[in-house]
């Protein structure tokens, strides 16, 4: 089932929002607008390069994504807490996520982890120095060649 | 505390920014002369990021570079380039100089430039890069990794009142200033009325409370100059009785003083706007035309030479 649903999700989601399979879906808060089909794959907001038409910097031929998802988001379809969560910071993309499916994702809540720092939270402890596990080795002989200790 | 910091903190005179030309080769000669160019007009010059797309001397040492040159940076950052773990390096690796403004920008598309092959990276966007760079001078990187004694930045962004969704702007505005932006750099337009309420916007919404805004005039001498910004580069459009009004003036002298004339009422007017911290210039003229608006709208250290000469004559 876990192998199934990433295909199951994405002949969902393909057709309609173009879904990219990033794994961390925003969907409802972007006015149903996939950002990740924005060229730049903005999650925080169209960049400074929208045409005067509404078009985009980088596909001229296309409406940018998020002109159109900040009229959809206004929608009376959508529901009225959606709308609110519009302008939401939306961390960095987890780009481990990619492939996997943002339904499970969602449901483990594997989708709100973010790095302790984007939450303000700085890690006291500080991790292993790089090499550590190399530390005891002791005959000198037993390192690669060019390696330095 | 950055000068910049400083200056806009202390609200006494409109702030002058600019950018600094694109250094390809000469070495510290280049970078000297356009030091020398522009410190008697501005307050702090941006080092730019591969502008356009276009790969020219990193933002990182030219920022180093122009401090050595007394010039204080702005050093621009931009996410098309580089992903999260190289733009953290590089916003501390500058601090190690003592680069204390970063301003986080999105950036052009590859496709832009004269690489349009490259891939883009866009790892993060302006707004993370934001927080991020926030989160360097707070004393952790973005892992949450702890920085002994960290750096005092002083971030800003940049953000475009001109393109759409206008109505979003100004919340988007809002996003960077809570992410931790200290000041905006606007892009260049041509609408003072959607710079106006722009504006208006961020004092309503509290975004002029933490955060200065710096609208953008650029300097120009030709009317294809201003063709070529609308038609070409993304995000500014103009309006056809402006170029007209630059196209009709007639010789190229009379062009020339129309097109100041226009970049002239565009500073004055973004400067009457309450909310307002300065300006940011970007010359394309080099013809001494950046020395004669600062002195015009005195503003930046033009401001100070005023007070100091008016100062002397009362004594």
């Amino acid at each position: 089932m876990a192998k199934l649903l990433p295909l199951l999700e994405h002949a969902a989601k393909k057709p309609v929002w173009d879904c990219r399979m990033c794994g961390q879906c925003v969907l409802h808060s972007t006015g149903m607008t996939c950002p990740m089909t924005c060229p730049k794959t903005l999650r925080n907001g169209p960049c400074g390069g929208v045409r005067e038409d509404g078009h985009c910097e980088v596909k001229p031929e296309m409406r940018c994504v998020w002109v159109k998802a900040e009229d959809r988001s206004h929608s009376p379809l959508m529901p009225h807490h959606w709308e609110e969560e519009f302008n939401d910071l939306r961390p960095p993309v987890d780009n481990r996520l990619q492939g996997t499916s943002s339904w499970i994702n969602l449901v483990t809540k594997r989708d709100r982890r973010t790095p302790a720092g984007w939450a303000g939270d700085p890690v006291t402890a500080q991790p292993e120095p790089i090499g550590a596990a190399l530390v005891e080795i002791d005959d000198p002989a037993l390192l690669p060649t060019g390696f330095h200790a | 505390m950055s000068r910049l910091s400083a200056l806009l903190d202390a609200g006494t005179r409109p702030v002058v920014t600019a950018e600094f030309p694109a250094i390809d080769g000469g070495g510290m000669a280049a970078i000297e002369r356009a030091a020398d160019a522009l410190r008697p007009y501005v307050d702090a010059v941006n080092a730019t990021d591969n502008p356009a797309a276009h790969a020219h001397a990193s933002n990182t040492a030219i920022a180093i570079a122009m401090s050595q040159c007394g010039l204080e940076p702005i050093m621009q950052v931009v996410c098309r380039d580089k992903n999260r773990l190289a733009m953290q390096a590089d916003i501390m690796g500058a601090a190690l100089f003592g680069i204390e403004n970063v301003a986080c920008l999105t950036g052009d598309d590859v496709t832009a430039g004269d690489e349009p092959e490259a891939r883009r990276v866009f790892d993060l966007d302006g707004v993370q890069l934001v927080k991020a760079a926030t989160g360097l001078s707070e004393g952790h990187y973005l892992s949450g990794r702890v920085i002994k004694d960290p750096p005092q930045l002083f971030v800003g962004a940049v953000e475009n009142p001109f393109a759409p969704p206008l109505d979003y702007r100004v919340l988007r505005a809002k996003k960077k200033a809570d992410a931790g932006a200290r000041f905006l750099q606007l892009q260049i337009g041509y609408y003072p009325d959607r710079l106006a309420s722009f504006v208006r916007g961020c004092v309503e919404t509290g975004v002029t409370r933490t955060t200065a805004l710096l609208p953008t005039v650029v300097l120009t001498k030709t009317a294809r100059a201003l063709s070529f910004m609308d038609d070409k580069v993304p995000g500014i459009s103009i309006p056809a009785e402006t170029i007209r009004r630059v196209t009709d003036a007639g010789d190229k002298d009379a062009v020339a003083e129309a097109s100041y004339q226009v970049t002239l009422e565009l500073a004055r007017a973004a400067l009457a706007i309450p909310g307002v911290s300065g300006l940011h210039v970007t010359d394309f003229r080099h013809d001494g035309s950046l020395a004669r608006l600062v002195e015009d709208l005195r503003i930046g250290p033009s401001y100070e030479r005023e007070q100091h000469a008016h100062g002397s004559q009362l004594v």
